[in-house]
């Protein structure tokens, strides 16, 4: 472990540049233009891509089991047991991360600059994009737990800003709700799994949530059980949950698409090459756990298999440019968890990264398309556009390529890796992913054959205004594609200085090798080939049905009555069941609830409010009665005595001097009377 | 036919106490009733001169019915005054229509 301040200084400065687009963006994109504001939003993102480049010469430098750069700021959370710092640590799997997250990051802020030029909110948008970058490097080199779940929802946060970003139309924001919501399913998922986690581990004397300590210790939860379930599984499985709703994956994958309404960089920002990887990444993270819960393995490979194949199904027949893209990358995603249950923790990240790259291509790509298309979005009105915008067209075409797998581009090496360690662990599994691979051949090369060849379907006026996009657009995409072209030879011994297995190994090492080579190479190729081929056809296929239109696309849709295609269109009608079991079924107990709220809970309310009324309805009887009827009566009584004292006093002095007279008379009888008798 | 005793003085001051008492709660007339009181202050002279002769207390009683005649003096002029007071204000000497003073 080394310390190394300046690894603060990555997170930090894009949350400097986020403060000052925030506070300041408004005024300086008044005083100084739109220039001053991309210049602070790519110049932190670029200085810190530059220290991530810092931090992994130095990892290089040192000695692979003591490859650590930690940067602790300060102490955060010390009560009893539980003991959080925040600081920010640089290992060789959080390197990879901080180099794709700032290195493809900043091409997508340089193209942004384009992108959103005529966008008022210009600021804002920068402001949300500078934050969410702050937030995933966060996620990324936070060294515990609970410093990762604050960039896990700072960046659900930013994601939620940014699909909703053109709030003055409905469905975006919608989109930005579902996302959000969704994504709180899994992370309530994320926060059991880390409170079980830290309550057994403390109930077995190692109460952490520091990374590198819960590897140290983690063994001390080995038969440990909870309710019967042995923890780790329960752990891994409520963390995995947080997992799929993060990386889009079954049954959480449904707000994925949906995030499409947000601007294009969006898309590819985080929507595909970043913040949707952050599942992997905590699998990945926490390999350690996982390796003790083989039910958790088992469970994320099957979801991660069956996520890519019915998310590659459903791209089959959609129309629009970014919903293909955006069920690739679930389907992507899934070939990630995938490698990851199987135990390919390096093939899966390798995966991550190769995929950060082509697919942040094809988002920018289908950007650049969108503009040249004035907003228009449905591949069917498009076509032909490779005379138009060259250069998209062939980065776009090559980052193609490389999903489809071919050789020797980036997609062809992970995903034969992880093909390779599926068919090993679990060969129903690699026959999916095979499948997929088929499928993902397939759609891509549709979608490329339906944009950029065959004859233009634009109205005239659309077609007047195609123009290939100015070049802080155009160099990401040649910048993104050579990466999509070059990353595959990381995995080669001389790729990252050494193998990247090899450099991830200090972090997964102790549990990489559980389905290590059972196979040989010439099965591996023999697996290559059977894959290549898969895609190969599905290239073919797409060639015959969208380029040379020898076969009809309805030779398919009509198939078996036309059910398949319908139930493939209409994604399975995951949405329409989800909006009736949990949406309309939160409304109806929300009804219920309102029901009862109003008539049970208001209706106690009312009736001790009627009880209190009655019991001062009495008491003001009582008072008007009883209290006042006795002042009353004193009052009464001395008005009547009064009233017949008075007429004695009748101002009539001869009355008076006979009452006198009287007196007298009477006090001499009663005198002589007394006298008398004595 | 035997000599004057003072019982025959007590008797004359009673009768004459009783008249100006008489006078006094039976008449309306303020000046009536001025006229009872000079009876009633009359009698009490009567047997303050009567006693003194037969008591044989010196001369305090007749000194004291000097008094009473100068104070009767006085009483009549204030009385007199008072009545015309009355006279100026209710247009009337009827006591019994004097009877504001109760409201």
């Amino acid at each position: 472990m080394t310390s190394a301040g300046y690894v603060a200084a990555i997170p930090l400065l894009p949350l400097a540049g986020a403060a000052v687009l925030g506070l300041g963006g408004a005024t300086l994109q008044r005083r100084l233009g739109k220039r001053a504001i991309g210049a602070v939003a790519c110049g932190t993102v670029a200085l810190a891509f530059a220290l991530s480049v810092a931090a992994f010469f130095q990892l290089l430098g040192l000695d692979p089991e003591h490859r650590l750069l930690l940067a602790r700021l300060f102490p955060w959370i010390h009560v009893g047991t539980l003991q959080v710092d925040v600081a920010f640590g640089v290992d060789p799997l959080s390197a990879v991360m901080i180099l794709v997250v700032t290195g493809i990051g900043g091409l997508i802020h340089l193209y942004a600059t384009g992108y959103m030029h005529d966008d008022e909110a210009f600021w804002r948008f920068f402001a949300y994009l500078n934050l969410f970058t702050f937030a995933m490097l966060t996620l990324v080199l936070g060294d515990s737990l609970l410093l990762m779940f604050v960039g896990w929802e700072g960046v659900g946060f930013c994601s939620w800003a940014l699909i909703g970003f053109w709030h003055k139309e409905l469905a975006n924001t919608t989109a930005g709700n579902k996302a959000f919501i969704v994504n709180r399913v899994g992370d309530f998922g994320f926060v059991l799994g880390m409170f079980l986690l830290f309550w057994t581990m403390d109930a077995q004397g190692h109460g952490t949530l520091v990374f590198r300590e819960l590897a140290q210790h983690a063994h001390v939860l080995e038969g440990v059980g909870f309710w019967g379930w042995p923890v780790a599984t329960l752990v891994t499985l409520f963390l995995f949950v947080g997992a799929t709703g993060k990386s889009a994956q079954i049954p959480l994958y449904v707000w994925l698409p949906d995030a499409m309404a947000g601007p294009t960089p969006v898309s590819a920002l985080i929507h595909a090459a970043t913040m949707v990887t952050a599942g992997v990444y905590m699998v990945a993270r926490l390999n350690f756990l996982f390796a003790m819960a083989p039910a958790t393995l088992a469970v994320v490979a099957t979801i991660g298999a069956a996520t890519a194949l019915v998310a590659a199904t459903i791209a089959l027949a959609q129309n629009d440019i970014k919903r293909v893209l955006a069920y690739s990358t679930v389907s992507q995603l899934g070939y990630m968890f995938l490698a990851m249950g199987v135990g390919a923790y390096a093939a899966g990240i390798f995966h991550l990264v190769t995929h950060a790259f082509f697919k942040a291509c094809l988002f920018l790509g289908s950007g650049s398309v969108i503009h040249a298309m004035r907003g228009e979005q449905d591949m069917r009105r498009m076509g032909g556009l490779v005379k138009f915008l060259p250069a998209t067209s062939t980065t776009f075409i090559v980052a193609t390529l490389a999903i489809a797998g071919m050789p020797p581009l980036a997609g062809f090496f992970s995903k034969d890796e992880i093909l390779w360690q599926a068919f090993n662990a679990r060969p129903a599994l690699w026959a999916v992913g095979v499948t997929v691979a088929g499928l993902t051949a397939f759609y891509m090369f549709r979608q490329v054959f339906m944009v950029f060849f065959g004859t233009c379907r634009a109205d005239p006026e659309t077609r007047h205004h195609l123009h290939e996009s100015p070049s802080v657009m155009t160099i990401p995409l040649w910048l993104l594609m050579a990466g999509a072209v070059l990353a595959g030879f990381l995995w080669l011994p001389f790729g990252l200085f050494v193998p990247f297995e090899h450099w991830l190994a200090p972090v997964i090492e102790h549990h990489g090798e559980v389905h290590a080579a059972t196979s040989g190479r010439g099965v591996e190729a023999l697996l290559m080939l059977v894959s290549l081929g898969a895609a190969a056809g599905g290239i073919g296929l797409a060639y015959r049905m969208y380029a040379s239109e020898s076969l009809r696309p309805e030779t398919f849709s009509e198939a078996l009555g036309g059910l398949p295609y319908r139930a493939v269109l209409g994604k399975y009608w995951v949405d329409e069941l989800y909006d009736l079991v949990f949406v309309r079924g939160v409304l109806l107990c929300c009804r219920a609830t309102a029901w009862f709220d109003l008539h049970v809970i208001d209706g106690l309310v009312n009736l001790s409010a009627a009880i209190v009324r009655g019991c001062s309805w009495l008491s003001g009887l009582f008072d008007l009665w009883v209290v006042d009827g006795a002042v009353n009566l004193v009052a009464d009584v001395t008005q009547f005595a009064g009233r017949r004292v008075r007429n004695v006093q009748s101002g009539a002095i001869n009355a008076y001097l006979y009452v006198v007279l009287l007196g007298v008379l009477g006090g001499v009888l009663l005198y002589w009377s007394w006298a008398a008798a004595s | 036919m035997g000599t004057l005793s003072l019982g025959h003085f007590v008797v004359l001051g009673g009768i004459l106490f009783a008249l100006g008492l008489f006078t006094v709660i039976t008449r309306r007339n303020a000046i009536g009733i001025l006229m009872g009181v000079e009876l009633v202050l009359n009698s009490a002279n009567v047997n303050y001169v009567a006693f003194a002769r037969y008591a044989n207390a010196g001369y305090d009683g007749q000194v004291f019915a000097i008094f009473v005649i100068m104070l009767a003096a006085a009483e009549a002029a204030i009385g007199l005054a008072i009545v015309l007071g009355i006279y100026q204000s209710f247009e009337t000497i009827d006591v019994e229509a004097t009877d504001r003073l109760r409201q």
